[in-house]
């Protein structure tokens, strides 16, 4: 697959962080791993969100969701959960899970730099999901520029 | 961090509203919340609140239209300003690409404001950003209780303590009326903007 994705190495030097520049290839792309391997799987709904809190791409269907406010607060939930792994002397937690009565969410992390977030129904198995989204995050990662 | 997705012709920035605690950051962010329509401001989220303080953050969602073809929006993003909850404080700054800080007028904070500044400068220099590069705007808040009887600090003074060295815009306001606010948003948000695409420009 192509690597299309820009960052600023200017900007890190500045001390900046690194901004994230995604072309229109990388996004198709993106959204063609997360409709082949979670929404086909039974996924209601696949978002992709950086560690600031930025929505990426959401796909499946968000009726009724706020996926802002849902890449928001998730990206502050890993983030506090990370400061939580550190306590207790991990480095970092790699995936989250909560299950409700209807529907399940599941958070895994993609390199450094970003979160995947998966709904989905209680008729699917966390399992199928576990392997799928293992599966997602490696090709995401370069599409993604590498280990952000 | 800014994203920008070309496919969308969008970019995407982090505001953080910082400062002491009980210096109206909130009250800001819930003045352009009722002050803007639906169609440009989406719904506010406010977590973890005890009465009226923050403890974790609160969010607004803008989308403020178009400069050159692109659409922008921006995060509104508040801190918990009270001094125990800094861990909470550098997480919400992650990323982020403009501040505004939020003074308290009332002379009993005058050191609670400094305190709070140096704060800021420091939580940035440990994710490598210095606060005379990131976008900031001074926002001295509270202006309205200045005929009353409780002791406020001068706008010289404020200056004085806070932007004497950084010299950054400044506006005064009351958030709690709705002075000042849009002035020091409007602000932050060109200056986030000008500075996100000039990193883009500069690749
Ligand atoms: N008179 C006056 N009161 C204000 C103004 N802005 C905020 N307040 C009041 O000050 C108190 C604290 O305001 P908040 O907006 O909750 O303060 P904050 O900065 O979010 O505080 P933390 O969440 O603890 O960091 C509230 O009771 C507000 O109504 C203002 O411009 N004038
Ligand atoms: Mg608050």
């Amino acid at each position: 697959m192509q690597i299309t994705a820009l960052s600023f190495s200017e900007a890190e030097e500045s001390g900046v962080g690194m901004d994230l520049v995604l072309s229109k290839e990388s996004i198709d792309n993106i959204i063609n791993v997360l409709d082949d391997d979670l929404l086909r799987a039974g996924a209601d709904c696949v978002i992709l969100v950086d560690r600031s809190g930025n929505l990426i791409v959401n796909r499946g269907d968000p009726a009724n969701l706020d996926v802002v406010a849902l890449a928001a607060l998730s990206a502050a939930n890993f983030g506090a959960t990370a400061e939580i792994a550190k306590l207790i002397g991990e480095d970092d937690f790699a995936l989250l899970f909560h299950k409700g009565k209807n529907e399940n969410i599941h958070f895994t992390k993609v390199g450094k730099g970003f979160i995947l977030i998966t709904l989905f129904g209680k008729d699917v198995s966390l399992g199928l999901i576990r392997l799928n989204t293992a599966k997602v995050t490696d090709q995401l990662i370069p599409i993604l520029g590498g280990e952000q | 961090m800014s994203f920008i997705d070309l496919s969308k012709n969008e970019v995407q920035c982090k505001v953080v509203y910082y400062g002491p605690g009980r210096g109206g950051k909130t009250t800001n962010l819930l003045y352009i919340h009722q002050a803007m329509t639906e169609a440009v401001r989406g719904k506010m989220v406010t977590i973890d609140t005890k009465g009226d303080r923050t403890l974790f953050f609160d969010f607004l969602p803008l989308a403020l239209g178009k400069i050159q073809g692109l659409s922008i929006k921006i995060q509104l993003y508040t801190v918990p300003g009270q001094v125990m909850y800094n861990a909470t404080r550098k997480l919400v700054l992650k990323g982020v690409d403009g501040i505004v800080f939020v003074a308290d007028s009332l002379r009993v904070q005058k050191e609670k404001n400094v305190e709070s500044l140096e704060n800021l400068r420091q939580n940035l220099a440990e994710d490598n950003i210095d606060i005379k590069e990131i976008p900031l705007v001074l926002q001295y808040n509270k202006r309205d209780l200045g005929g009353s009887n409780i002791p406020i600090l001068s706008v010289e003074e404020m200056e004085e303590d806070l932007n004497q060295e950084l010299q950054v815009p400044w506006f005064t306001g009351s958030a709690l009326k709705g002075d000042g606010v849009f002035e020091t948003l409007r602000e932050i948000s060109k200056r986030t903007v000008k500075y996100v695409s000039r990193k883009l420009l500069s690749r």
